[in-house]
C-alpha cells in the first residue's frame, strides 16, 4: 500500500465525490416527479396513458441503462438533441431510475386495502379525493424503503455517467488507476467515498421511516 | 442534425450477432460463477470459523456498497498487478461473476436461515454428517426457495454485462461501438442493441417462469 499516493489524490476524489452527490441527488429529483407521472398513468382509467406506462416501464427496466445513456448522449445530436454531459447523465440516470421508482409507487398504493377505496368513494369522496385524501398519505409510508432501495442503487448507478466523461468518482478513479497503475489504492479511495455516500443515504431513508412508522 | 437512416443497420448484422453471442456467454459464463460463489459465500458467513467468515462478510460488505464499474475496473487492472496476465473477457466474467455472488450469497443466507429446523434436526436424528445435512437437505431447498429471487439478479445480470465493454471485451455494446465507428450513427446502432437487449431479457424472462413453474417450493 502506497499512502503517499493515497494522501495525494485525496483532495481530487473529494471533489469528484461532490460531482457524485449532486448527480445522484439531481436524478434522484427528476425520477421521483418521473416516478409519480409514470405510476399516475400506469393506473389511470385512459387506456392510451396506462399503455404509454407500461411500455415506459418495460422498455426502461427491459434495457440496460449504460444504452439509455449512449442513445441520449451520442444519439441524441442525430435528433436535435445536444446535452452536455453532466446533463445528459442526470436526465439518463433520472428517466431509468424512474421506471423502476414508478413500479415502487404503484406497489404501495396497491398494497392499501382495497375496503379504503371503496369506504371513501361509497362516503362520495371522488376518485381524485379517494387517492389524495385516503390512499397516498397511507402508501406514502409503504413507499419510503422501497424507494431508498432505489436511491441507494441510484448513488451506485451513476458510476455510469463516467463513460460519457462526467468527472465524478470512478471517472477519476479511473484515471489515476491508468496513470498511477496502483488499482488497490485508488479503489480503496473511492470504495470509501462511495461508501460514505450510500451509509448517509440509507441513514437519511432510516430518520424518514422512523419519522413516519406507525405509533 | 442529419435524419435517422436504420438501413446503415443490417450490414454490420453479422458483427452484432457476434456481440449478442458473445453477450449471451458472458452472463451464462458470470451467472455460473455467481451461483456456485453464492452458496460457498453463504456458507462461509454462515458457518465457517470467524477467520475466514470476516473476511468474507468484509468482501460482500465492499462489493455491495460501490459501483460494479469500480469492481471491473479493480479486477481488470488489480490482477494484472498481481502478476496474472488475463484476458480482459476473463476479468470481465470474474467481476461480473463475484459482483453478483455477492448479492446472490445475501439472498440464499436468508434462504438457508429460512429452512425449518426440522430438517436439520430430522437428517442429523438419521445419522447424516453435518455436511451431508447442509449438502443433501439446507441448500437445496434453500435454493429452490429462492430462485425467484435469484431470477432477478440473473436478469440485472444480462443488463449489466452491458458494462464490460468498458474494458474492451468485445461483446454486444462494443460491436456496435466498432459500428458507430465506422459509420458515425450512434441513435440507430445503440436502438438497435438496446432492442436486442430487450429481446433478450424477454427470453430470459420467460425461461424464468418456466423454471419457477417447474420448480416445487418446500416450506
Amino acid at each position: 500500500m502506497d499512502f503517499s499516493l493515497v494522501q495525494r489524490v485525496f483532495p481530487f476524489f473529494v471533489e469528484a465525490a461532490w460531482i457524485t452527490i449532486e448527480i445522484s441527488v439531481l436524478s434522484l429529483a427528476l425520477g421521483l416527479v418521473v416516478a409519480f407521472l409514470v405510476a399516475a398513468a400506469k393506473m389511470s382509467r385512459s387506456l392510451p396513458l396506462r399503455a404509454f406506462g407500461s411500455a415506459y416501464v418495460s422498455l426502461f427496466r427491459g434495457t440496460p441503462c449504460l444504452i439509455q445513456l449512449f442513445v441520449l448522449y451520442f444519439g441524441g445530436p442525430q435528433i436535435g438533441i445536444n446535452l452536455e454531459p453532466f446533463a445528459a447523465g442526470v436526465i439518463g440516470l433520472g428517466l431509468n431510475i424512474g421506471a423502476y421508482m414508478a413500479e415502487a409507487i404503484r406497489g404501495a398504493i396497491l398494497s392499501v386495502d382495497r375496503g379504503q377505496t371503496e369506504a371513501a368513494r361509497s362516503i362520495g369522496f371522488s376518485r381524485f379525493q379517494t387517492m389524495r385524501k385516503v390512499v397516498l398519505p397511507q402508501a406514502a409510508r409503504l413507499m419510503i424503503r422501497p424507494l431508498g432501495v432505489n436511491a441507494v442503487a441510484l448513488v451506485k448507478g451513476s458510476a455510469l455517467v463516467s463513460t460519457i466523461s462526467v468527472v465524478e468518482l470512478t471517472y477519476t478513479a479511473q484515471r489515476y488507476i491508468g496513470s498511477t497503475y496502483k488499482p488497490f489504492e485508488i479503489f480503496g479511495v473511492a470504495a470509501v467515498l462511495y461508501m460514505l455516500i450510500v451509509y448517509v443515504v440509507a441513514r437519511i431513508v432510516d430518520l424518514i421511516d422512523r419519522r413516519y412508522a406507525i405509533a | 442534425m442529419q435524419g435517422l437512416d436504420f438501413s446503415v443497420v443490417p450490414p454490420y448484422a453479422e458483427i452484432l450477432w457476434m456481440g449478442v453471442w458473445w453477450t449471451v456467454v458472458l452472463t451464462v459464463s458470470a451467472a455460473a460463477i455467481s451461483f456456485i460463489f453464492g452458496v460457498v459465500f453463504a456458507l462461509v458467513v454462515l458457518y465457517a470459523p470467524k477467520a475466514v467468515a470476516l473476511p468474507v462478510r468484509a468482501f460482500m460488505w465492499l462489493f455491495m456498497g460501490t459501483p460494479l464499474l469500480l469492481q471491473l475496473f479493480l479486477i481488470y487492472y488489480g490482477l494484472g498487478q498481481l502478476g496474472f496476465k488475463i484476458p480482459a473477457l476473463v476479468a470481465g466474467i470474474i467481476g461480473l461473476g463475484l459482483h453478483f455472488a455477492v448479492y446472490n450469497a445475501d439472498i440464499l443466507r436468508a434462504g438457508i436461515v429460512a429452512v425449518d429446523v426440522g430438517q436439520a434436526e430430522g437428517a442429523r436424528s438419521l445419522g447424516f454428517g453435518r455436511f451431508q445435512t447442509l449438502r443433501y437437505f439446507i441448500v437445496p431447498q434453500a435454493v429452490r426457495n429462492t430462485i425467484p429471487a435469484m431470477g432477478n439478479n440473473l436478469i440485472v445480470l444480462l443488463k449489466e454485462s452491458s458494462l464490460v465493454s468498458i474494458i474492451g471485451i468485445a461483446e454486444l455494446v462494443h460491436a456496435a461501438q466498432l459500428a458507430i465507428s465506422e459509420t458515425f450513427r450512434p441513435f440507430e446502432f445503440y436502438i438497435t442493441v438496446a432492442a436486442l437487449y430487450y429481446i433478450l431479457n424477454l427470453v430470459l424472462e420467460a425461461g424464468l417462469r418456466r423454471v419457477e413453474q417447474n420448480v416445487e417450493v418446500s416450506r
